[in-house]
């Protein structure tokens, strides 16, 4: 499908002999939000950090089967330019605790040795708080830590650090759960604001902020992707009765 | 169970408990005309508080929950459908509740041969009937027998299509009956609603249940529409 972004054709994550995903086929299109959600070890996180080759970095940790973006497996990719198209958010804000927010934002031209210049990192560093909605916030501290900045602001300061490098594709790894609730509610409102540009992938253990941002949800289980449907129809009458159990709280 | 189980399960119970009382007031409203019986016909009409605090505890229930655990799939689909029942039961009362006003506001008895050759009793049968099966359908999630009452409802509707001729053939045959012919009609209308009221609620069992929207089907369609 042409507008499709992300394709995983059978797709398969190990640990060692531990078989975390089986089989995995999901086509995800431009511009919209995905949710993934399921119980505590299903493989919804393995599968997430499947896409850029996040897995891989772990000791013993294998992969088979597809990953495309653009129709091409990033399994054929350098790791690096893969990991730059898609950027990723993870549970726990996690700015550079030595570098101030403009160069947090950069970070990923200087870490990768992308030469820029100043007026170049201006403009990045501008456009990327911006879309983060975070400039307003800290125009006028730029050269502070960003460690200085709330939780809110810190893991939107981390969306910056993502959008920053222009990424095709952004995955989100429960970026909420370590937020009060005034802090998630800005975040959400940023995925609204976010999917006119990219496309997010998101991994969130809580149901309702799958139900309130997503476009279409899928729900993995024991490692499968059991359904994957558009959000509405997931929430009023999902077609899998474990989906049902799952998110009417009658797993067992 | 879970506390959304504990309580959903509690509303299902408060709805076949008004579920019961409103049948029971179309009964004696029923047994309050067939013997012009004043008081059991006041009975109904001090009961009808009954059903309205049903009705208004039952709404307060759902919105706690809906507040309280955001429900979703059939859980729901079930607050959902339940809220539209507890409406269609309440009207259901009202409707049992203003027959027996007629009973008190009537100055004499209704004449039961008028009330055979209209159907009046029958119909009236057939309402309850409907309205017994509905719940049975609801408590079991029964849909064969949810489907079953478009049907029936067509029965209602047939007597309720000729009552304008059969009401005036009473009137004809004797012309002082006029006022009590006229009670027999405007009853006829108010179970032609009942039949109605149990449809909607036939519909929004198979909702709870299947997930499937039948309103607005003609009742011929509503059983193809499960292809559709």
């Amino acid at each position: 499908m042409e507008n499709t972004i992300v394709k995983a054709e059978n797709y398969n994550s190990y640990f060692g002999d531990n078989h975390v995903v089986k089989d995995v086929n999901i086509s995800i299109n431009k511009n919209e939000v995905i949710a993934v959600m399921g119980p505590s070890g299903c493989g919804k996180t393995t599968f997430l950090r499947g896409i850029n080759r996040m897995h891989e970095l772990i000791p013993g940790a294998t992969s088979k089967g597809k990953i495309l973006l653009d129709g091409q497996n990033v399994y054929d990719m350098n790791a690096i330019y893969v990991r730059a198209k898609i950027g990723m958010v993870f549970q726990r804000p996690n700015p550079f605790p030595n570098l101030s927010i403009y160069e947090n934002v950069v970070a990923g031209y200087l870490l990768n040795g992308i030469k820029v210049s100043k007026a170049d990192k201006d403009v990045i560093v501008e456009r990327s708080l911006t879309s983060a909605a975070l400039w307003k916030e800290v125009k006028d501290s730029l050269h502070k830590k960003g460690t200085f900045l709330s939780g809110g602001q810190q893991q939107r300061l981390c969306i910056a650090r993502a959008i920053a490098m222009q990424p095709e594709l952004i995955l989100f790894d429960e970026p909420t759960s370590a937020l009060d609730p005034i802090s998630t509610s800005s975040v959400e409102q940023l995925f609204h604001e976010l999917k006119a540009n990219y496309t997010l992938i998101i991994v969130t253990h809580n149901m309702q902020q799958a139900a309130r941002v997503s476009d279409r949800t899928a729900f993995f289980y024991m490692g499968e992707l059991v359904e994957f449907d558009d959000t509405k129809q997931m929430f009023t009458n999902p077609a899998d009765q474990r989906t049902q159990n799952y998110i009417t709280g009658r797993f067992s | 169970m879970t506390p959304l189980e504990n309580e959903i399960t509690a509303v299902k119970k408060e709805l076949v408990n008004m579920w019961i009382l409103v049948q029971s007031q179309l009964n004696k409203a029923r047994e309050a005309m067939v013997q012009f019986d004043k008081d059991l016909a006041r009975e109904v009409l001090v009961k009808e508080k009954r059903v309205n605090s049903f009705e208004l505890k039952i709404d307060r229930d759902c919105e706690n929950i809906f507040a309280l655990h955001c429900p979703v799939a059939i859980d729901l689909r079930f607050l959902l459908a339940a809220l539209k029942i507890n409406t269609n039961l309440e009207r259901i009362g009202d409707i049992a509740s203003s027959i027996a006003k007629y009973v008190v506001d009537s100055a004499v008895n209704f004449d039961a041969a008028a009330m055979e050759s209209t159907s009046m009793l029958r119909m009236f049968d057939e309402a309850i009937n409907i309205l017994t099966d509905a719940r049975t359908a609801f408590e079991m999630e029964d849909t064969v027998l949810a489907r079953s009452i478009f049907k029936r409802d067509d029965v209602l509707d047939v007597i309720n299509d000729n009552a304008s001729n059969t009401v005036a053939e009473v009137i004809k045959a004797n012309i002082s009956s006029m006022t009590e012919a006229l009670y027999i009609l405007s009853i006829i209308r108010k179970l032609e609603r009942v039949g109605d009221q149990s449809k909607n609620i036939a519909e929004e069992i198979i909702f709870y249940v299947e997930a499937k929207i039948l309103k607005h089907y003609a009742s011929s369609q509503a059983d193809s529409a499960d292809e559709e």
